[in-house]
């Protein structure tokens, strides 16, 4: 095996492993820094499939914004010392039923379709064709998806914002 | 040359561990979390697509659209979550059977 091929799979040991403490952990800012592992390790993946522009917006956006999104989630909503205290959770049983029925269909559907890797593509920067596409054939997706960001924006600042005329 | 099974197999483990998150967390935010792994394996198996099966790099685009609701979706529920805490002290998906307290 190759020293790329050897990273790869430490990579995914390391992304699948993460993924699982953000499953299974139930200390809940546990799984919030197990998902930052996870974040970074799908980054990594990107490199490997030659998408530059993607694995950078994954570490600016997922890294930077979302996960400390959810660590601010994780800390407004219960109180700091709390983080040793353990959530609540639904029946382990059901729940592993639940997934594992999930991994039979998607595991039937990898195992029995024939993938044929039909292009065998050069590496070379994507960044200029995702912007020449975003505004060509792309260019009603990304208006629609700038109205509907504006208005998840303004939606999320109504919805947090303290109603003080009624308090 | 890591194939593109590979890649389905890593995304299809991520994407059940997220379903598995869902159904077990009792906690708004950890599901939010679960959904984020879901969108982030859903995302891997565009670009691979986009890797070696598309000619062009449309499976990257869709990523990026998928990244940008993911952003926006992250913000809506945390506003709601937030909202939630303030009027009940709690952020139990179980306990929340009511419209309007």
């Amino acid at each position: 095996m190759e020293a790329t091929q050897v990273l790869f799979w430490f990579i995914a040991v390391v992304t699948i492993l993460s993924a699982g403490i953000v499953a299974f952990s139930s200390k809940l800012i546990h799984s919030a820094f197990a998902l930052l592992a996870t974040l970074v390790g799908f980054a990594a993946f990107y490199v490997y499939l030659g998408a530059d522009f993607l694995a950078v917006a994954q570490i600016m956006i997922y890294v930077g914004g979302i996960l400390i999104l959810i660590i601010f989630g994780v800390m407004m909503t219960h109180r700091i010392y709390d983080t040793s205290k353990r959530t609540a959770h639904n029946s382990l049983i059901l729940s592993l039923l639940g997934g594992a029925a999930m991994a039979a269909i998607l595991g039937m559907i990898i195992f029995r379709s024939p993938w044929t890797a039909t292009v065998f593509k050069t590496l070379k920067p994507t960044t200029s064709m995702i912007g020449t596409s975003i505004l060509t054939n792309y260019l009603l997706p990304f208006e629609v998806i700038s109205v509907l960001l504006l208005g998840a924006l303004v939606g999320a600042v109504y919805l947090a914002r303290r109603e003080e005329d009624e308090e | 040359m890591i194939q593109l099974e590979s890649y389905l197999i890593i995304s299809a483990i991520v994407f059940v561990l997220g379903i598995f998150t869902i159904l077990y967390k009792k906690n708004a935010v950890g599901i939010l979390m679960g959904v984020e792994l879901i969108l982030n394996s859903v995302n891997l198996n565009f670009i691979a697509f986009a890797r070696y099966i598309d000619t062009y790099i449309n499976g990257q685009l869709v990523a990026i659209f998928i990244i940008i609701l993911a952003a926006s979706e992250a913000a809506v529920a945390l506003a709601i979550i937030l909202n939630m805490y303030r009027d009940r002290r709690s952020v139990d998906v179980t306990k929340m059977d009511e419209m309007k307290n």
